[in-house]
């Protein structure tokens, strides 16, 4: 957070170079959340970024110190509300590889079709909005009219469109739609038929393309040095697909490319995520007509209790690592508890990246990070 | 590098470190003036251990403790956790950031929330929570929320 004093600089004083400190944020359109970035400029060039976290800090980390394992999975639906099923799958898989609860085999699949949908339905919005801060406002509308068939599927799944808590540990809730099959077969046959449109839309942009090619270049050793993780990584030719390397769920069963891409610039992330979205419509297709039948959630005691020990379970978020790690005394509630947010590392970053372009590419850099702030301050 | 491998090496540069292998990676207890060291050789070769993806510490009320969740971008499946324990009186320990940069971030939310102090970092002030909170309270007692023993001054519910 940001001391109130030094938000009123007086801008009149310049400094010895030329120096000048602006406040982007924490109410900035392009920030897409309360990010405060202090940023400090030589005319148009960035010289310094400073992120100042913290207003939306809810201390999550200390309220689930309170929390049952079972009550505990629902505060992280608000953490990245963008893929919490995908979070709920972390704290699941977490409880149940520290209790070795089975998971039945229809859980485990839907389970991986509902995380694809979701990480489509992320990309998609980050498309839109992406589009949006660099000044076409059209694609926002084509992207939602996708993602709004996702939503409509979460929420004929289980009642609600963002914060799902659909994931509990053993498998499932409840049962999924009867109409799950055909709708998310429906959307298969649309998202196919439409992606074109704006992609076509976008990638071949002059625009777009001349905004985003070159700009905010990551290297490969930056990208593992400051921990970076999901497309960001991905587009800088690390190959860090949580999906490959440890997998969880059905991913071991089903055949996805890992999409990488060597340029690490903004335009880069966005290829990525596109490709990303067309793989995830690949393992979808793979599933939704295989889905066993049979129980949906195993056999679970109505009161978990965690072995003492410390755990930790990595999922691949629409963002990039997701970490769980949990320290357990062996009672009901996590000792200690900590989530390795993907865009916690990846924000560190943007200093490094955006220092020494023009204040303009800043959009483009911020953009492509794919920040998602409840995620960053937990 | 397998467990038995990895020890092997380990012990070569650090002769008191403990390990214990209860858990689904290998666990390294080192004393904490011989991390930065470790850590150094850790991420040189032939480990490579550059992928610093998790950095966290957690509050035993009788100590601080540290942990370091490792992993080599070359090779995937190798994850170590280093651990080391601290005074909970007067946490100091050496920064990881010009070996790992993520961990400028990552120290600094362990700087707030638990108080441990990380020698030559760059830029060692907080991060999430308000400086002006921390001028408020008695500084004796710190104002570090993810101790065990925090109170809040203004909104504390207690179960």
């Amino acid at each position: 957070m940001y001391n109130q004093t030094e938000i009123i600089k007086d801008t009149t004083d310049l400094g010895p170079d030329g120096e000048l400190v602006i406040n982007m944020g924490p109410q900035h359109p392009a920030t897409h959340g309360v990010l405060h970035l202090v940023v400090t400029l030589n005319g148009e060039t960035i010289k310094k970024i400073e992120p100042h976290l913290g207003y939306i800090h809810r201390s999550i980390e200390k309220m689930c110190e309170r929390l049952s394992y079972r009550q505990f999975i629902y505060v992280t639906s608000r953490m990245d509300y963008l893929s919490s099923h995908i979070n709920n799958t972390a704290c699941a898989l977490l409880i149940e590889k520290g209790m070795q609860i089975e998971v039945p085999e229809r859980a485990k699949v839907v389970r991986t079709i509902l995380n694809e949908l979701t990480r489509i339905a992320s990309h998609e919005l980050w498309i839109g909005a992406m589009a949006m801060d660099l000044g076409a406002f059209t694609p926002f509308f084509y992207a939602f009219r996708e993602r709004e068939m996702i939503t409509d599927i979460m929420e004929d799944t289980c009642g609600a469109r963002l914060t799902m808590n659909y994931i509990v540990p053993g498998g499932l809730m409840y049962d999924i739609h009867p109409n799950f099959q055909t709708k998310v077969k429906a959307f298969v046959k649309q998202f196919k038929e439409k992606v074109t449109e704006y992609e076509d839309l976008v990638t071949g942009n002059i625009i777009f393309q001349s905004r985003t090619k070159g700009v905010g270049v990551l290297t490969a050793e930056d990208a593992i040095s400051y921990g970076c993780s999901g497309p960001v990584a991905r587009a800088s030719g690390v190959s860090c697909d949580m999906r490959k390397i440890a997998p969880y769920d059905a991913y071991d069963r089903v055949e996805f490319d890992e999409v990488i891409e060597t340029a690490g610039d903004s335009f880069a992330r966005y290829i990525v995520r596109v490709k990303e979205m067309n793989q995830s419509i690949r393992i979808i297709e793979q599933l939704i007509d295989n889905i066993p039948e049979g129980e949906f959630v195993g056999k679970t005691k109505n009161v978990l209790k965690l072995n003492k020990g410390e755990f930790y379970q990595r999922v691949e978020t629409a963002r990039g690592e997701f970490g769980v790690f949990i320290v357990s005394e062996g009672g009901t509630t996590p000792y200690r508890i900590k989530f390795r947010s993907p865009g916690f590392s990846n924000l560190s970053v943007l200093n490094h990246i955006a220092k020494g372009s023009k204040i303009g590419d800043l959009m483009a850099t911020m953009g492509t990070l794919d920040l998602v702030i409840p995620d960053i301050d937990r | 590098m397998t467990n038995e491998a990895i020890k092997e090496y380990i012990t070569q540069h650090a002769p008191d470190a403990t390990y214990d292998e209860t858990g689904e990676w290998l666990n390294i207890v080192v004393e904490s003036n011989q991390l930065k060291p470790l850590a150094a050789v850790l991420h040189g070769q032939p480990m490579q251990m550059d992928f610093l993806f998790c950095l966290t510490c957690v509050d035993y009320t009788t100590h601080l403790t540290m942990v370091y969740h490792f992993t080599a971008t070359k090779d995937r499946s190798m994850n170590i956790v280093i651990k080391t324990n601290l005074d909970r009186a007067n946490p100091i320990i050496e920064t990881l950031c010009d070996i790992w940069r993520t961990a400028e971030f990552h120290e600094r939310e362990v700087f707030e929330m638990f108080g441990v102090t990380f020698l030559h970092h760059p830029d060692l002030r907080n991060l999430i929570l308000e400086e002006e909170t921390a001028i408020a309270v008695d500084k004796t007692k710190g104002y570090w929320p993810l101790r065990k023993d925090f109170e809040d001054p203004i909104n504390m519910i207690k179960l």
